[in-house]
């Protein structure tokens, strides 16, 4: 058994703290763990990827195109982008505010998010969003995206861990004074 | 032994610390860097470490301690190797007493480098050994193999990962301490008949070399990590071989399947001959998958001529499997099928998405780089100049619309660069721009090159006080070292005055006017000279209050957009705001608006 997670989104926004976290629940759970991410000329505001894979007979951190039971999407454009390496039938859970590349101001470009989220709707089966930002507002600080999107994409089904075992993982990570506000993003419905 | 998560890096440090490492040094470069960050994190105090001034440094640091006996470790990027094949060469001849190993980080595709040269080569040019890690997990149990090798045999050996190796994490088995080695260095023991190179000695050590690597070819056939594995269908005619985390990919791709004939080579100099023609015998083809040169593919031809085996191998030369850039999940599974003639694998087939936003590397929105740039732009408009660039961060001062690097070559380059220009084209006003990092790693010769050589050029010092790019090392102008100690910095200024250049003035290039001012100045003056941007790393420093935008002064006239293309400065609902995520309140845009539109919190 395996399951394939990708994580997608711009650099800034959590995605590797997000992978860690899922990595080490694995790791506390006996199931052997692979990922791999970018790092490089990728500096603030450049598109981040994370795979991700649990289970045994793992050969590559990586997977090829129409593999990833999972993505878990950031950003709506950064989503699209990954959308090739999902399975027919694979889940997606998307953070619908998108954010502007840093060069769009010089480009003119008027890329909005919008037609990324329609694009999605058409092409995945499985889609639940959320607009991150206001979820973010709701609960009060701009730093716990990367704990919504990983409680939603937990809901699904797909990754084979409990919020409360995520959570346990959580809370020997971040400092004990952001506990409670983790939790309750991890819970955001 | 117990489990641990870790990147690949950090594998490769824990693996050397438990085999008794005592020294580990190197220059930083992607994807290299954090093994020695690693080493430094879990160092209890028994072990040395130091970011080197630069590769050279590295490589004759390590080998001095490993005359000792020590087990020493130098780590660095493929390009790296470059700047220490000197005595890299050299050391090859002279060997070394106690375990060393080289380690250089491979970079096919490349993703962050200038060049996608292969280790491997270098290993078969430089006749030391090399072992190839396929996974994490091989990373952390081949690092140990490579000392004890190194360390029988009296020779430095080559390690060398790629980056999906370093980069990639997994969880792997780890030693307890209590199954750590240690090693005791006996320390230097004089011989000049041993240390001291020269031709005669050189001559009769090329004769062992060459008989020792005859030995490691056997040596190698035997060894655990080069494997080969039986067809699972019989009559199969066809082999694959691979290596590296390619290897990983062809296992990907054959799960579940009938595999054929399978080698993987983890030591691709010496070649594992015996088992490279066991492997071949009774075969017709053989698919050859690699990254960057086909080494295991002219190895596994010269095999079928000097053993007359009637093989055709194919790869790389023969152009089935393609000759630049990475190989991945998708690009193997292909190969693979052509080669079996099976289906290839289903790639997704949608319907084209929407534009998509690109998002290229810039500047960081208040980064210092992008003031001095302007500054220099602006100096010098109308005026014929040329730009030389060099290695880091500020490589990204090309990108439209500061447009202010015409060259980049390699680390130290573009001091030098101007130089050629200027003897050719004595009208052009020569600039040459480098970082403090790399100005300390390789552009002080360029400098006295150009003082003793009365070249007519400007070089400009951009000093942020760190190595920004790989993730903001020290380095001899910081005043600390990987040990924790804090000393005495090297002055960049007394450096330059040093060498002979008459004129060097220190500037903060977020003071725009006097900045520009300086550039003006300087370099209408004849000769060498030189400017020192100072100013910290925008990453490193506390953000200021963001900058506001008056909307009764603001016209729209876009001009800090288009002169400055600082991320910081964003188009919402088609006006210019400052985007508060970003904005470090560096204030070069208030200094630039013709309106005086833009004002700084702290200013006001």
């Amino acid at each position: 058994m395996q399951t394939n997670i990708l994580i997608c989104g711009v650099g800034g926004q959590g995605i590797v703290l997000t992978s860690k976290l899922i990595a080490a629940t694995a790791m506390a759970n006996s199931i052997p763990v692979m990922s791999a991410e970018t790092i490089g000329m990728a500096q603030k505001g450049g598109s981040v990827f994370s795979f991700l894979r649990l289970g045994d007979n793992l050969h590559c951190p990586m997977f090829p195109e129409k593999s990833a039971d999972i993505i878990i999407g950031f950003e709506p454009a950064e989503a699209v982008r990954m959308l090739p390496y999902l399975k027919d039938g694979g889940s997606m859970v998307l953070n619908t505010h998108p954010i502007m590349p840093v060069t769009a101001a010089l480009s003119g470009s008027d890329y909005t998010g919008r037609e990324m989220v329609q694009y999605l709707k058409q092409h995945v089966q499985h889609l639940m969003t959320v607009d991150g930002d206001a979820a973010c507002k709701a609960l009060g600080s701009p730093k716990v995206l990367n704990m919504i999107m990983l409680g939603l994409a937990i809901r699904q089904n797909v990754i084979p861990f409990s919020i409360d075992e995520i959570e346990a993982t959580m809370k020997a990570t971040v400092k004990p004074q952001f506990v409670d506000l983790n939790s309750k993003a991890l819970r955001y419905e | 032994m117990h489990q641990e998560f870790l990147m690949g890096n950090a594998a490769i440090a824990r693996g050397a610390i438990a085999a008794g490492l005592n020294l580990v040094c190197g220059y930083p470069g992607t994807p290299s860097t954090e093994v020695l960050e690693t080493a430094a994190k879990v160092n209890d105090g028994n072990l040395y470490v130091e970011w080197s001034v630069n590769e050279k440094a590295a490589l004759e640091l390590g080998a001095g301690a490993a005359y000792c006996g020590a087990r020493s470790m130098v780590t660095m990027k493929q390009v790296g190797l470059n700047v220490a094949s000197d005595p890299l060469m050299s050391l090859a001849y002279i060997g070394v007493k106690g375990g060393m190993v080289i380690l250089v980080a491979d970079d096919p595709g490349p993703i962050s480098s200038q060049t996608e040269q292969d280790t491997r080569s270098f290993a078969a040019y430089s006749k030391l050994p090399c072992f190839d890690p396929s996974s994490v997990q091989e990373a952390y149990d081949m690092i140990g193999d490579a000392f004890a090798y190194s360390e029988r045999y009296h020779t430095p050996v080559l390690f060398r990962p790629t980056t999906r190796v370093c980069h990639g994490y997994a969880s792997v088995t780890v030693k307890d301490e209590d199954e750590f080695q240690h090693n005791q260095p006996e320390g230097f023991v004089k011989d000049s008949s041993k240390w001291v190179i020269f031709p005669r000695l050189s001559y009769q050590a090329h004769i062992s070399i060459e008989a020792r690597n005859v030995e490691l070819q056997h040596e190698f056939s035997q060894y655990p990590h080069n494997v080969l594995t039986p067809e699972k269908e019989t009559g199969c005619k066809k082999g694959i071989v691979s290596h590296g985390i390619s290897e990983t990919y062809v296992q990907e791709a054959l799960a579940g399947k009938d595999a054929p004939r399978l080698l993987k080579i983890a030591t691709p100099f010496p070649f594992p001959e015996e088992l490279a023609v066991e492997f071949l015998e009774g075969l017709d083809e053989v698919l050859c998958i690699e990254e960057l040169d086909p080494v295991i593919e002219r190895e596994l031809t010269y095999l079928c001529g000097k053993h007359h085996l009637h093989v055709n191998i194919r790869g790389k030369l023969t152009h089935d499997v393609k000759n630049a850039g990475e190989n991945t999940c998708a690009s193997v599974a292909e190969n693979i099928a052509d080669f079996l003639d099976w289906e290839r694998p289903a790639q997704a087939s949608l319907d084209p998405p929407p534009a998509l936003p690109v998002r290229p590397p810039v500047l960081c929105a208040g980064c210092p780089h992008r003031a001095s740039f302007y500054a220099v732009k602006q100096a010098m408009k109308g005026k014929k100049a040329v730009f030389c660039g060099d290695i880091g961060c500020y490589t990204l001062g090309n990108a439209m619309p500061l447009d202010m690097v015409d060259t980049c070559l390699c680390m130290g380059a573009g001091v030098n660069i101007t130089q050629g220009i200027g003897k050719i084209e004595p009208d052009t006003t020569c600039f040459a721009f480098v970082g403090d990092s790399t100005f300390f790693a390789s552009a002080i010769t360029g400098a006295v090159n150009a003082v003793y050589n009365q070249a007519e050029m400007t070089l400009v010092i951009l000093d942020n006080s760190t190595t920004a790019m790989t993730g903001h090392q020290p380095h001899p102008g910081t005043g600390r070292t990987m040990m924790g100690q804090v000393v005495e910095k090297v002055s960049i200024e007394a450096v330059l005055k040093g060498v002979g250049v008459k004129t060097v003035e220190t500037v903060n290039p977020l003071h725009l006017e006097e900045a520009i001012e300086t550039v003006k100045r300087v370099a209408a003056e004849p000769g060498v000279k030189a400017i020192i941007f100072k100013s910290p790393c925008a990453v490193l420093i506390k953000p200021e209050q963001p900058a506001v935008i008056d909307p009764e002064k603001c016209t729209q006239c876009k001009r800090c957009i288009k002169q400055l293309g600082c991320p910081g400065i964003v188009l919402q609902d088609g006006k210019v705001t400052i985007e508060q995520s970003l904005c470090t309140g560096c204030g070069l845009c208030t200094q630039v608006c013709p309106f005086h539109a833009i004002s700084t919190g702290g200013a006001n």
